[in-house]
């Protein structure tokens, strides 16, 4: 298939890339094209220009910041798995990186086009959702911090406006002695999750004291399971425990139901990946 | 809309005009008649149009020409050197690492990507790096032998024929 039409522009600065967006003219961000591409060949998006955002140097790349990580939103997956920073201290991020698309993706893709694209069986929300992540955003009109629990909107709906563009994402260090782990069950053929969870625990003692969970995959957008995350604090993650945090956390859910597995099978699947992703990040304490 | 592309392919600078929609993989083969690079499914899954972009393994299919100017591209064609083949060529026709050889150009390149960042990878290391080309002939086996014996092979020591 071959995409309709379009302008394309390479942006020589940040500066450039803001300009051109706060003009509208239906311009659509491109970095590694990995989400868009497929989508324009299949005419799925038709914009009118296509901004390419790939030489910005000031989007690229992860850093310390805050004692936690600032990482670019043009920074590509391969990047992330090549990063001693994210392997040192973020696991639930290599699990996840390691399991997105193939290498092939991973060498073009980037993190901030996915969290943008907000594709609701991505990998990546969920992870930045448990991990307290913020985004920046920048356009013409000024600079905005928006916490990853309200970025998400639904199906590939963020808080981004028209003229806004990510610039990074601010990831605040685990808690002292924490550990982390993201275990998902993926649709065979396209790799997207069909069911996700992302863990940040703290434990003293083989007793949890702190726990972040977000889910992915399950309904029209990534999101914090904080009621089931409480109800884990103070047990040991014995078996039952396990199971009532994985029913807890997608009660009050909308949970999908496709060609690839129906609403049932997907909550069974949480509960799942819950249980393993908690039990992971346990062990790694 | 045709605009004037820069492209360095192999070592080797070539000016086309395209439009910005045009992709890398249809400049490739309808523009410069490179057509070892294949075209396999349309739906960015199979890897048989993956070139290397910087020396990464990159479906052709999924990147805009446009967007590969100012970056090294190599493609199949691109591999040999002087009439000798490249290793991993060799390693692949050595273990038979292919039957109808559709495949083949993108493996041998995402091979050729792992093997830079790894040089010694795992038989799990290996099959994970190319879960990205599909291969509906040899159920990878032979593929994997191939870049055991281009791994030893790239680290020095040649590539043991077999009988």
């Amino acid at each position: 298939m071959i995409p309709v039409q379009f302008d394309y522009v390479r942006a020589t600065s940040l500066n450039d890339a803001l300009k051109t967006l706060a003009g509208g003219d239906g311009t659509k961000v491109i970095a590694g094209g990995h989400s868009l591409i497929p989508l324009l060949r299949f005419r799925l998006a038709q914009p009118a220009k296509l901004l390419d955002i790939a030489g910005i140097k000031e989007l690229s790349g992860i850093s310390e910041y805050k004692r936690g990580l600032r990482i670019g939103a043009a920074t590509t997956y391969r990047d992330i798995l090549d990063s001693a920073l994210v392997r040192d201290r973020y696991q639930v991020m290599m699990d996840a990186t390691s399991g997105i698309g193939d290498v092939q993706v991973r060498n073009r893709g980037t993190i901030g086009g996915g969290v943008a694209h907000a594709d609701p069986a991505a990998d990546m929300p969920g992870v930045l959702l448990a991990l307290g992540a913020s985004f920046n955003l920048r356009s013409k009109r000024g600079k905005r911090v928006v916490a990853a629990r309200d970025f998400f909107q639904g199906t590939f709906a963020t808080a981004l406006a028209e003229d806004e563009l990510l610039i990074d994402m601010v990831v605040p260090p685990l808690p002292r002695g924490g550990a982390s782990a993201y275990v998902s069950i993926e649709q065979a053929a396209s790799g997207y999750a069909l069911a996700g969870a992302a863990v940040v625990v703290k434990c003293s003692r083989k007793t949890v004291t702190e726990c972040s969970l977000a889910l992915t995959g399950l309904s029209d957008r990534a999101f914090l399971a904080e009621a089931a995350a409480k109800l884990l604090v103070g047990t040991k993650a014995d078996p039952d425990t396990l199971q009532r945090v994985g029913a807890a956390a997608v009660e009050g859910i909308e949970i999908t139901g496709d060609i690839h597995a129906p609403a049932e099978y997907r909550r069974h699947l949480a509960a799942v990946v819950v249980g393993r992703a908690i039990r992971a990040a346990i062990d790694r304490v | 809309m045709k605009r004037s592309v820069s492209l360095s392919i192999n070592g080797r600078a070539h000016s086309v005009d395209v439009e910005p929609r045009a992709l890398l993989v249809q400049v490739l083969r309808d523009d410069l008649y490179l057509t070892g690079t294949h075209i396999g499914c349309d739906t960015s899954q199979c890897g048989a149009c993956t070139v290397l972009l910087d020396g990464r393994a990159t479906k052709s299919c999924t990147t805009l020409a446009v967007q590969a100017e100012g970056h090294e591209i190599t493609t199949i064609e691109g591999l040999a050197q002087g009439g000798e083949l490249h290793p991993m060529q060799n390693a692949f026709w050595e273990k038979h690492g292919l039957q109808c050889g559709f495949c083949t150009p993108g493996m041998i390149l995402s091979c050729i990507d792992l093997l830079e960042s790894n040089p010694d990878p795992s038989e799990a290391e290996i099959r994970h790096a190319i879960e990205g080309n599909l291969c509906r002939c040899t159920g990878y086996q032979n593929i994997v032998s191939a870049v055991q014996a281009a791994a030893v092979a790239m680290r020095g020591a040649p590539v043991r024929t077999t009988a």
